[in-house]
């Protein structure tokens, strides 16, 4: 049987394979995530057939605009990307937040405690002009359709959530926490380590990346749903954390910073 | 003859991070060669002030996703240093293979995903997926032994998980090492094959007067820890790095530029080469002759060649690591953690050059200040003056716009440039 030409939609058993065109964008970031994209080396050549990548700054020379699923890495944090990120949205049918600092401002976010922007730049740069504003996440400044969870981005995730993107499924994220994956793989429990960790209010979908190493998870993927905050600050307290190594944990990533109310007592 | 010649180039493509090239010149004349950071800064030294010890590796680990290995054992380095605490062998050994294997990675994506298509003129790594398909797969098998060698040592191949201050949270098993030891003797005859691939293809022919700055080996290429060295004959121990850098602003840079002994100076696999040739692994060595690189190289494009010579050296030593934590010294050795006040300096050879961190600590383990020098942005300032030494070159000689445009591309990714690393 002669081969379909390319141009014919694929399939996959019988449902007509959408293959999107896909482009990578990073504001303030590592591009750890992005890296992460190109890891994987023995599926990279099956999950690139999922997509048409037609930008990917990082990568490749060549780029196109008309692109249906934006990937965008990195935190907003100046005008520029401000008006990027618009634009990236308007052009966009999927605008992926990929990663903690798309979703919640990541590590960046960390320099918003201190209040005025202005007193960062002159701890950093001295009198230079240099212009930043706060750090938002995608969310702040666009709507999002799907977040992609993860300091870094696990790329085992990525495939499953682009292959569901293909197939025209759902993309769903575990409501359980970390801390239930990691009794699954039957880890001795930081806390009788002597290590804090986040892992029974973090949202799982990690496979509990950090506790399979032996060290505590600092919720890079956000609350799990029901996270209950203030029973785990009495877990901490009696396992003789400190409330500072809570709170330290806590505001790392900024995924906690949309909760309804701190727990009583936690220093600010 | 072409007497003008306009390159704009916003953002520079196949690099990490954002950074312009404009270049123009007109009757033959150049009016304007420059090289713009034009990345988001993220403030990490104001991230960490106030934070306790514990954070810092953890935290600066995000300051780059190619080099993260790098950042996590130069912070751990920096406060043990500060709190007096002296690795044990075991850490010691694993944290090298572990610096080793983010070398091999960072290099080879370098190498064959970002300058590869250029040698062989095309825009990306996807149409060698047809034209090399067999180089693309090589590629990959490095790459991803690199990546699964971080994974085993480091727990993670970006941001590490097992790495803290003391030692690790976890130690490989010895037939883990074992295994990694088989699959390292296997990749040298694919490095082989990639050295006569970049061999087989000439790099530009450009030379300038440079000053290379590297640590400086004693028994050992360097890679972590010990005195700093630069071709000019300037010598510097590690805690002395301010008198090394000596940090700077520019309009055009939203990250800080650095000088030595001339106005600009180089860091990186070439800077290394240049200063500790003699003390690359045999092979490597060989290599080195083979490729016609030899110290002291002023060509920035050789950077490449000697990325190629130090894989063959890391995986060469990576094997007689492996060697010696199987025959005895693969002891757990986490140590505990007693804070004090101090201040805490580390210089680290990462990919693209010395890499240091300091931090001055409270009694109790707070940071009160904290600085961090990125090798990119030491390099900043000599990638400009290479630019304006290419592009006056190319005005005297006039060529057209677009052999300009590939060869001032060429040159800024010959330096594997990590722009939003340079903006921490």
């Amino acid at each position: 049987m002669p081969a379909a030409p390319p141009d014919l939609p694929r399939r996959y058993l019988g449902v007509p394979l959408w293959r999107p065109r896909a482009a990578f964008f990073e504001l303030t970031s590592c591009e750890g995530c992005q890296l992460q994209i190109l890891n994987n080396e023995d599926t990279l050549l099956d999950f690139l057939s999922f997509l048409e990548v037609v930008q990917f700054r990082e990568a490749m020379t060549e780029k196109a605009e008309d692109y249906e699923i934006a990937f965008v890495e990195g935190a907003v944090s100046r005008a520029d990307e401000e008006e990027r990120l618009r634009r990236i949205r308007a052009q966009a049918q999927v605008l992926v937040a990929l990663g903690s600092c798309a979703a919640f401002g990541g590590v960046n976010q960390l320099r918003n405690r201190w209040a005025d922007p202005a007193l960062v730049v002159r701890e950093v740069y001295g009198e230079a002009p240099v212009e930043t504003a706060l750090v938002r996440p995608l969310s702040a400044v666009v709507p999002v359709d799907l977040m992609i969870f993860g300091c870094p981005i696990r790329k085992e995730e990525v495939e499953r959530i682009v292959c569901d993107l293909a197939l025209g499924k759902t993309v769903t994220h575990p409501a359980y926490p970390v801390c239930l994956e990691c009794k699954a793989n039957e880890n001795l429990c930081l806390f009788d380590l002597g290590e804090p960790c986040l892992g029974p209010i973090t949202r799982g979908g990690c496979n509990a990346w950090c506790p399979n190493e032996r060290a505590g998870c600092w919720g890079c993927r956000g609350p799990a749903e029901d996270a209950n905050v203030a029973q785990l600050l009495e877990i901490m307290r009696r396992h003789g954390f400190s409330d500072e190594a809570f709170r330290d944990r806590l505001e790392c990533f900024g995924g906690f910073a949309s909760l309804p109310a701190r727990p009583e007592g936690l220093p600010a | 003859m072409k007497r003008d010649c306009q390159v704009a180039i916003a953002p520079l493509t196949r690099v990490e991070g954002h950074g312009n090239i404009r270049i123009r010149i007109e009757q033959g004349r150049l009016l304007e060669a420059r090289w713009e950071v034009v990345e988001t800064p993220r403030f990490f030294e104001a991230m960490l002030k106030g934070k306790t010890w514990e954070n810092a590796p953890w935290i600066t680990g995000r300051i780059c996703g190619i080099c993260s290995i790098g950042h996590t054992l130069a912070s751990i380095r920096a406060v043990e240093r500060a709190f007096g605490i002296e690795p044990g062998p075991c850490t010691t050994r694993l944290r090298l293979l572990l610096k080793h294997m983010e070398t091999l990675q960072s290099h080879s994506l370098h190498l064959f995903f970002l300058v590869l298509p250029d040698l062989l003129g095309v825009g990306s790594v996807l149409p060698l997926l047809e034209t090399h398909r067999e180089t693309v797969l090589l590629a990959s098998r490095i790459k991803k032994l690199a990546n699964d060698a971080c994974d085993l040592v480091g727990g993670r191949r970006l941001h590490p998980t097992r790495t803290v201050v003391g030692g690790f949270t976890l130690y490989p098993q010895p037939a883990e090492l074992a295994a990694l030891r088989e699959r390292l003797q296997a990749v040298l005859p694919d490095l082989d094959e990639a050295a006569a691939l970049f061999g087989s293809l000439p790099l530009p022919d450009f030379q300038r007067p440079t000053e290379f700055v590297s640590l400086a080996g004693t028994d050992a290429y360097p890679f972590i820890g010990g005195e700093v060295v630069s071709t000019d004959g300037v010598r510097q121990t590690e805690d002395g790095y301010r008198a090394l850098t000596n940090e700077y602003l520019v309009p055009r840079s939203t990250a800080k530029w650095c000088r030595l002994s001339r106005s600009s100076f180089a860091v990186g696999a070439l800077a290394r080469f240049n200063n500790n040739a003699h003390l690359l692994a045999p092979a490597a060595r060989a290599l080195a002759a083979g490729l016609g690189l030899a110290p002291v190289c002023h060509n920035p494009f050789a950077n490449n060649l000697a990325q190629l010579v130090e894989c063959v050296h890391v995986v060469h030593d990576a094997i007689t690591l492996i060697d010696e934590l199987l025959a005895g010294d693969l002891e757990p050795d986490r140590q505990p953690v007693r804070p004090r006040a101090g201040l805490g300096v580390a210089a680290v050879e990462v990919p693209r050059g010395i890499l240091y961190h300091a931090y001055q600590l409270s009694d109790s383990g707070r940071i009160m200040a904290c600085d961090c020098v990125i090798p990119t942005g030491q390099n900043h300032a000599n990638i400009q003056a290479d630019l304006t030494a290419l592009a006056a070159d190319f005005a005297r000689r006039g060529h057209g716009d677009q052999d300009l445009e590939l060869l001032a591309a060429m040159l800024v990714r010959a330096y594997d440039p990590c722009i939003s690393c340079s903006v921490h």
